[in-house]
């Protein structure tokens, strides 16, 4: 038996099939993946993403520690309630996780980092924190909800009391606030609009039967995969690892070169990266019938070397495969991908794919 | 309980065989297959007129999260592959004894090997334990 989220009794009752996520119990799907990936893009869906780490830091030099720390700069942070996405990297440039922050006050940040990789990044930031008089906090005591899609705020906002729901909708996107013991965020990991709620865990089970209530479909992992690769989102551990730098990974636009005198932990190796030139994380779209999946080789025609599909699937979106891939930076508009010993083409394509409901790359 | 209708023979790696009409058989895979497997997106059958063992893999369905591979229950040729499949995939979640047959052998293979009905459903609760 893995770890449960307090949500784990409800999806049992929904007839989740449960499956093993880093360590967690997680539930895949309620039935229909496609139909649930469908709900999320036209109407709204909602993700229990409780297995995910809610970390606190306070104290007066949270703000120079995380700037060591994370390669995109928390200086950027110039409004409560903002979030910041960003890598967390080991000195030679590997991506140790990526994760969101947000200033919530000038002694205080909240991280939210990936279930699989907590211990590490707990461990990791706790031996750096001491120095800063920084204290860190795991907040086990919260529950996570992700509700996602056109109609997902509107509903959404339906669980707080009426004098505060309009303030939740005058959120801006990549910001939050707290309402009470909970906090309200407009991000995700859909490429749809609507919340992240991070919630007491008592109050987990009630939000969970309200916003089922408002018609807001249950949505397993399963459908959290196919939309954050239609989104053109990374999956830690997929499109990046310890193994990888960020701008091997399409996150150099997380990575804060500027000022130039900031030193975070792996800068020096990002710009020695920079100068060589590394591979290039792209998109693909399959010309072909079939799926491309992770781990899938990928050739093409005048590029030295070879690349990989890091994550790939069939877009209910699109109707059609797509996939992230790592290839060699000379890589032209179209490669060769190997399915099952045979060679299929696929063209190479700027992601994301699909976002706001809308297909953004020409089938 | 997984539907496992009494007409049909049916093998370990959950593929079920109907005996049809001039020593041919229909190949499929079962309710419990689709079910485990979720949303089927592609389906790739093997060519008319391929000569197939027993045992070997022939066919490829695909769901959302991943790909397996359908073993022909018997050795012969093949005669028919369902090409209704390419453009409507699900048909083997929503029918998977019916239209979402997956490909036919002429064979002169004794299904008596296979496993019967009630042996593929103790099969099924043994694999579950």
């Amino acid at each position: 038996m893995g770890l449960r989220t307090p949500l784990y009794d409800l999806h049992v009752g929904q007839n989740a099939k449960i499956v093993d996520f880093g360590g967690w119990d997680m539930p895949l799907h309620y039935g229909s993946q496609l139909e649930e990936h469908h709900a999320v893009r036209r109407d709204a869906g909602m993700f229990d993403v409780s297995h995910m780490a809610v970390v606190d830091l306070t104290g007066g030099r949270c703000r120079e520690l995380l700037r060591v720390l994370l390669a995109n700069d928390v200086a950027r942070l110039n409004v409560y309630g903002k979030a910041l996405y960003t890598c967390m990297l080991k000195p030679d440039g590997g991506v140790i996780d990526d994760l969101i922050v947000y200033l919530v006050s000038d002694t205080w940040y909240r991280l939210v980092v990936n279930a699989g990789t907590r211990d590490k990044d707990l461990f990791w930031i706790r031996s750096r924190a001491e120095e800063y008089g920084v204290s860190v906090l795991e907040r086990t005591d919260l529950a996570m909800i992700a509700v996602q899609g056109p109609n997902a705020r509107g509903k959404g906002a339906a669980l707080l009391a009426p004098a505060q729901q309009a303030a939740v909708l005058e959120l801006k996107p990549f910001s939050g606030a707290a309402f009470g013991s909970w906090f309200v965020a407009r991000t995700g990991y859909t490429g749809e609009d609507g919340f992240e709620i991070m919630l007491p865990a008592t109050d987990a089970a009630d939000a969970w039967r309200r916003l089922l209530a408002h018609g807001v479909q249950a949505a397993g992992l399963g459908a959290r995969d196919t939309l954050r690769l239609e989104a053109g989102m990374n999956l830690y551990g997929n499109d990046m690892d310890e193994q990888h730098h960020p701008l091997e990974s399409g996150l150099a636009w997380t990575v804060a070169f500027e000022p130039e005198d900031r030193d975070f932990i792996g800068r020096a190796a990002l710009q020695k990266a920079r100068r060589a030139g590394c591979d290039r994380l792209v998109g693909l779209l399959l010309e072909e019938r079939g799926v491309l999946r992770s781990h899938q080789k990928v050739l093409a025609a005048g590029a030295p070397g070879e690349g990989m599909v890091t994550s790939g699937t069939f877009s209910p979106t699109l109707n059609r495969s797509i996939a992230l891939a790592r290839v060699p930076n000379a890589t032209g508009a179209s490669v060769q991908v190997e399915i099952r010993g045979k060679m299929h083409a696929a063209r190479v394509v700027k992601p994301p794919f699909v976002r706001h409901g809308k297909t953004l790359i020409d089938i | 309980m997984s539907n496992i209708p009494a007409d049909l023979q049916y093998t370990k790696s959950h593929e079920w065989v109907r005996r049809i009409e001039g020593g041919a058989v229909e190949i499929g895979i079962t309710e419990h297959a689709q079910s485990a497997l979720g949303d089927l997106v592609f389906v790739e059958v093997p060519e008319v007129g391929r000569a197939v063992r027993a045992g070997e893999a022939c066919a490829v369905v695909e769901s959302v999260k991943a790909a397996s591979d359908v073993y022909s229950p018997v050795t012969g040729t093949v005669i028919a592959g369902n090409g209704a499949l390419a453009g409507k995939p699900e048909l083997l979640n929503h029918d998977p004894y019916g239209e979402g047959w997956l490909f036919r052998v002429q064979t002169a293979a004794e299904l008596a090997p296979l496993m019967n009905a009630a042996a593929y459903a103790s099969y099924l609760e043994d694999e579950s334990k």
